[in-house]
């Protein structure tokens, strides 16, 4: 009797949700314990220890390694430049992807192409795409200063990655054009979403192209756009690839954010537990940033 | 407060003007959504366009607000010509079909929107809002946003908003159809007491013909771009222009019998019990297949004897008619001669007289 129930159970064993839920997900989970989950409790346990890459043995030093991550006037640079270069990326980044969002929605011939075209930069690999920036930058060869040079717009080179605000103003601009495509689909996926009669409506009661941008198009985006600034400044905080091929940090720490920083000490340098410590330091800022930012964005979900 | 109010309605009578489209054409691709339509309105009247979706009604409607442009054919408001100037200079409000309230911004500032896009000053703005919400009774609701009002609240706020600006003519886009049953019929006395009131001429479309024959001075027919027939709704209702009118009218539709070259109609309600109708009369013999009894009236399904059976034939009976009716079996019936309409059978076209 009770062999046959089990036999029976079992045959239906896939569509038993109490059994298939766990199954699926259990891929995931394991994913996420092993490459996020191990590595971050394996960063914290550092950031409290005097590991080295040549004594690896953990031995507890309490705050001892922030202290002296906060003794060093190069952090506290790279902590200024991450903030400076996040507001101001990501200040752009809203700037040109409401912009190309208006202008990407528009009817017109092509559009398929210039979409495609807008795109690009998002699909190509991060470090590919800033090599070629690398090259377009160079101090020598630079195509950019080439034409400028034969426009008669400029003398000499820029060496736009040797002189510090130069350098800051490359790393911003690469980082710009990076998320800039990312940002505009979210925003004209927002833009979709606003309903036709509301648009008409705002024809029927005089608005022009100002007012309808301004009173009604951002403020009923403004949720959406939430998102798209929560995604740049995460991309932008917590990526090293950009400036580690442009400027390695320099011209002496000018472009040095808290990544290029924690790799430099941690790995480069040795002292895991001061890089583990330098890595953390921005994780509370990013989870509160994100809490707020979700939190607006709920709260203006008005449609 | 009820002098200010005298004198702005006053003036909003005063703008009424007429519409008129003139051989008026809409192509969407291969698409002919109007048909060369000639439409005038006269001043201060309820026009009501009729007729199922994709007939082209919304089109036109959208053509004279300016929403969308025409293939072909002259639009004037008043006695302008006003093709190619975009809505906010065509003296015309609309209200949609969901309302399209802007969800971030108060009642007051919605019904203050096409004021601010004006360039009004704070204070005649807050004068207007305050008078356009008091006429609509919705005073109470300014501080509120769309999201916290019910369907009719909305409704009343998106008359307001058109209101304000003191059109020359209300173009209403189906402005019921997201209310339930009950207020419907509510909002619809309110919408018809609310634009005699202001007297502007008011262009409103509907698919529902409840709607048409209560509401409009005259209904607009239309179907597949084009005008059916444009009349009162004792007209559309009583002499249909063709079968389609005829049918597309009226609950349950005209019966229609086919007579050689011709088709005959008559309404459920003008086919009787042969002892109840008086004068000259068609009588025939009427098959009940089943009843329906309703309370208030009894509805008939069945054919006439000598017609092809297929033809399904509805009497409706009002309840004063007490005649012993039995499913299964002929009775025999009529119809008033005064009451039976003609139409050819190749064009459809209403015929005048009976055909010999």
């Amino acid at each position: 009797m009770t062999t046959s129930v089990l036999k029976r159970q079992k045959r239906y064993l896939f569509e038993n949700e109490r059994f298939l839920a766990p199954l699926l997900m259990s891929p995931a989970i394991l994913y996420i314990i092993a490459l996020v989950g191990f590595p971050l409790v394996l960063a914290i346990i550092y950031a409290f220890t005097d590991i080295t890459v040549g004594d690896s043995s953990l031995d507890f030093v309490g705050f001892e390694t922030f202290r002296r991550v906060f003794d060093d006037p190069v952090f506290w640079r790279s902590l200024r430049n991450t903030f400076f270069f996040a507001v101001v990326a990501n200040s752009l980044v809203v700037i040109f992807a409401t912009v190309l969002a208006n202008v990407l929605v528009a009817d017109f011939k092509g559009k398929w192409i210039i979409r495609f075209l807008v795109l690009l930069p998002w699909t190509t690999p991060v470090s590919l795409a800033t090599i070629t920036w690398l090259w377009t930058l160079d101090s020598l060869f630079s195509p950019l200063d080439w034409i400028l040079r034969n426009l008669g717009l400029i003398e000499q080179n820029s060496y736009y990655l040797g002189k510090a605000n130069l350098a800051m103003s490359s790393v911003i601009a690469v980082h710009t054009w990076r998320i800039v495509p990312l940002a505009a689909v979210i925003v004209m996926a927002g833009m979709a979403a606003i309903p036709n009669e509301i648009k008409d409506a705002a024809d029927i009661d005089g608005a022009r192209f100002w007012r309808k941008l301004f009173q009604i198009d951002i403020p009923l985006l403004a949720p959406i756009i939430a998102v798209a600034v929560l995604f740049g400044i995460i991309l932008t905080v917590t990526d090293i690839s950009v400036v580690f091929v442009l400027t390695r940090g320099g011209p002496t720490h000018a472009t040095q954010v808290l990544p290029t920083w924690a790799f430099f000490k941690g790995i480069e340098g040795g002292a895991l537990g001061q890089g583990a410590a330098i890595a953390l330091f921005l994780f509370p800022v990013l989870v509160a940033i994100t809490a707020v930012v979700l939190r607006l964005a709920r709260r203006r979900e008005i449609l | 407060m009820d002098e200010v109010t005298t004198t702005i309605e006053e003036e909003v009578a005063a703008v009424a003007k007429s519409v008129e489209v003139r051989r008026l054409s809409k192509k969407f691709g291969g698409v002919q959504a109007v048909d060369g339509i000639d439409l005038k309105s006269t001043e201060g009247e309820f026009l009501v366009l009729l007729g199922p979706s994709g007939c082209g009604k919304t089109t036109l409607l959208r053509m004279i607000a300016g929403l969308e442009h025409p293939t072909e054919g002259e639009i004037l408001i008043g006695d302008d010509v006003v093709n190619g100037l975009p809505p906010r200079i065509r003296q015309i409000a609309m209200v949609f079909q969901s309302y399209a309230l802007y969800p971030h911004m108060t009642v007051a500032r919605n019904i203050g929107f096409p004021l601010k896009a004006e360039g009004l000053d704070a204070a005649t703005s807050r004068k207007r809002i305050e008078w356009a919400s008091s006429l609509l009774d919705i005073q109470d609701l300014l501080e509120r946003r769309p999201r916290q009002l019910s369907g009719g609240e909305r409704q009343r706020v998106a008359l307001a908003r058109a209101l304000v600006r003191e059109p020359a003519v209300f173009l209403l886009d189906e402005p019921l159809s997201n209310l339930d049953a009950k207020l419907r019929a509510a909002a619809r006395d309110d919408l018809l007491e609310f634009q005699r009131r202001v007297g502007t001429t008011t262009i409103y479309v509907t698919h529902d013909q409840v709607e048409a024959m209560g509401m409009g001075d005259r209904i607009a027919v239309m179907n597949k771009g084009k005008i059916r027939q444009l009349g009162t709704p004792d007209e559309v209702y009583n002499r249909p222009a063709d079968t389609f009118v005829a049918t597309f009218i009226g609950s349950p539709p005209m019966n229609m019998l086919e007579r050689g070259n011709f088709l005959m109609g008559f309404r459920p309600e003008q086919l009787l019990p042969v002892g109840i109708v008086d004068g000259d009369v068609m009588p025939m013999t009427y098959h009940v297949n089943r009843i329906e009894n309703l309370g208030s009236e009894r509805y008939l399904y069945g054919f006439i004897r000598g017609y092809a059976e297929d033809i399904k034939i509805i009497a409706m009976l009002p309840s004063t008619v007490t005649v012993a009716i039995a499913a299964g079996q002929d009775h025999e019936f009529a119809v008033a001669n005064a009451k039976l309409r003609y139409f050819d059978k190749e064009t459809g076209l209403a015929m005048v007289g009976a055909p010999t």
